[in-house]
């Protein structure tokens, strides 16, 4: 018996031993500004959760990261990576919001000592959703999703958060619910570059997880800040801004008129669901994955409208 | 069994368990008999209700769900029952004497892959039951509240519309209250405290004073809980909304009923 179990274990021993450091591209966008491009995919146990763009700013004295990935095993790729760039202290961990593509890499970066900073909403949108987030990705992503922890922000914005990493200052800025509640865009007016986090999409569609007007809202604000590129929370990066805005607007614009007709004439949520928005199916990837979805939530809100 | 067989087994067991996790759950449904039906046979829908449910829930916090009735005259309670939510018992409409609803739509949570039953009680005593089974949203979609700054600020606003109907003998309408409908009992990672749960736990809506429907339930409703039904007007005036959350709060609404369209 003793013999037959050893035997099981060691055939199994590659699946159990720790996953092979992912291959992980980090690249040098502006002098010390560095980004990744995640897969426009959901999340899966094949990527391990590395959907999400995921960046870092590099000071004189000390770096901060910019969202930590899908999972423990893209954090850990994202932070050897970074470790080949720099060897400066990583001062601080800045997560955009809230979901899982995000943050679910944290736990690779607590070793650092970093101090992990968010929204002023970040810490209750991760007490309830974090345990549904981890039950609902563990059956999509399996074993990839080992190891996974919720670590919530120790410092939190109120409104803006200006961040020194050494003759470097970069400003964080919360907004209002738009994408969710909890959205924080980064600035680093030295290269002009903008971290958006999920308040721009591009290529991958919208996803509203909190207002669609408040997102409408929040993107055409996000306008006026002084930036030159910007790195999406999805999509190709940098990308021209505010040019940038542009698809994400015509959507929005597009799925919220279609709903308030929908509301108007009487129809159901269910109904709506089905054709509100669907004339921007060609433009966007992953439609069918979230439009429906962006189409139910709009409505429930968009029916609270008018006096 | 020594260190090494110790730890194998470990291995083993830690394997096993990623593997049963990633399985779908028991079927709760045989208990769920016992608790909410005490254990009373319940026979197949046979057309008496009928429930329409999504085939995947597209947004896990607002997933939409009809109860139609054949003959509403027969029907005296229709249960929605979400099987694999922690609180399953999603609402329990108590239908009025000669209310005449045909359906009720609503909106609820659905936590993962899930059979929704939907359970009609009718003149006779007897249960009946319609069942869909429901795939879980995909991406970053939890059965969370969307804002919940904006939901407790507006808690307790009500509205309500009306739609054409063809039939003068029918009239549909619906009946919305502003509430974050919380289910509370996650952790706060800050203050290391359970969140309180706050949801409605009845609404009552009358013609005048003659009850349209009941409704008992909890959590597993969305926020703003939203009814829209038909029923047989009476011939009042108005349509009256009374709602009960568990933390006490009484909400009340009174709208006048439009000309027949």
């Amino acid at each position: 018996m003793l013999r037959r179990l050893l035997a099981l274990v060691a055939a199994l021993a590659p699946l159990i031993a720790a996953t092979p450091a992912r291959a992980f591209s980090l690249s040098e966008i502006a002098p010390g500004v560095f980004a990744h491009q995640g897969e426009t995919s959901l999340m899966t146990r094949e990527n391990a959760g590395d959907i999400a763009n995921l960046g870092a700013i590099v000071g004189d004295e000390a770096v901060a990261v910019i969202d930590t990935g899908g999972s423990l095993v893209e954090g850990r790729a994202f932070l050897a990576a970074l470790r080949e760039k720099t060897r400066k202290p990583i001062r601080y961990v800045i997560n955009t919001h809230a979901h899982p593509d995000h943050t679910f890499g944290n736990g690779a970066f607590v070793e650092t000592g970093a101090t992990f900073v968010g929204h002023k909403n970040l810490p209750r949108a991760l007490a309830a959703r974090g345990p549904h987030y981890l039950s609902a990705f563990r059956a999509q992503m399996g074993d990839a999703l080992d190891g996974v922890t919720i670590v919530p922000p120790t410092l939190t914005v109120d409104q803006t958060l200006t961040l020194d990493l050494g003759h470097r200052e970069i400003v964080l800025q919360a907004w209002r619910t738009a994408h969710s509640e909890c959205d924080l865009t980064i600035l680093d007016p030295k290269s002009g570059v903008l971290f958006s986090g999920d308040l721009l999409f591009l290529q991958h569609v919208p996803v509203v997880d909190g207002s669609l007007l408040g997102f409408l809202d929040v993107a055409e604000r996000l306008a006026a800040i002084k930036a030159t590129q910007v790195v999406a929370g999805h999509g190709p990066l940098p990308a021209p801004w505010p040019k940038a805005l542009e698809d994400q607007r015509a959507y929005l614009m597009r799925l919220t008129a279609d709903l308030r007709a929908a509301i108007k004439k009487g129809e159901g949520v269910a109904a709506a669901a089905k054709t509100a928005g669907t004339e921007e199916r060609e433009k966007w990837r992953l439609f069918d994955d979230y439009n429906a979805r962006n189409a139910t939530a709009g409505f429930a809100e968009l029916e609270w409208e008018g006096p | 069994m020594n260190t090494a067989a110790r730890s194998a087994a470990g291995a083993l067991f830690a394997l096993f368990a990623t593997a049963a996790l990633a399985q779908t759950a028991p079927d709760p449904w045989p208990e769920l008999v016992v608790d909410i039906f005490h254990s009373r046979p319940i026979a197949a829908a046979d057309g008496v209700i009928a429930l329409d449910a999504p085939a995947r829930a597209e947004d896990a916090a607002i997933v939409p769900m009809t109860m139609r009735f054949a003959d509403p005259s027969q029907i005296k309670v229709a249960t929605l029952v979400i099987d694999q939510n922690p609180m399953p018992m999603a609402a329990a409409f108590t239908l009025g004497d000669k209310s005449g609803v045909g359906f009720i739509e609503t909106r609820v949570r659905v936590n993962s892959y899930s059979n929704v039953h939907a359970v009609a009680e009718t003149g006779d005593g007897k249960l009946r039951a319609d069942a869909k089974f429901v795939k879980a949203s995909g991406g970053c979609s939890a059965p969370a509240v969307k804002d919940q700054d904006e939901a407790v600020a507006n808690i307790g606003k009500m509205r309500y519309r009306e739609f054409k109907s063809a039939d003068p003998a029918k009239r549909e309408a619906q009946i919305m209250i502003r509430h974050p409908n919380a289910s509370g009992m996650q952790m706060d990672p800050v203050s290391r405290a359970y969140l309180p749960a706050h949801f409605i736990d009845s609404v009552e809506v009358f013609q005048g004073e003659t009850p349209i429907f009941k409704m008992e339930g909890g959590i597993s409703l969305s926020e703003d809980p939203t009814f829209r039904f038909t029923y047989a007007p009476n011939g009042a005036k108005t349509i009256r909304v009374e709602a009960h959350d568990n933390k006490g709060g009484v909400y009340k609404g009174e709208w006048p009923i439009g000309e027949a369209s």
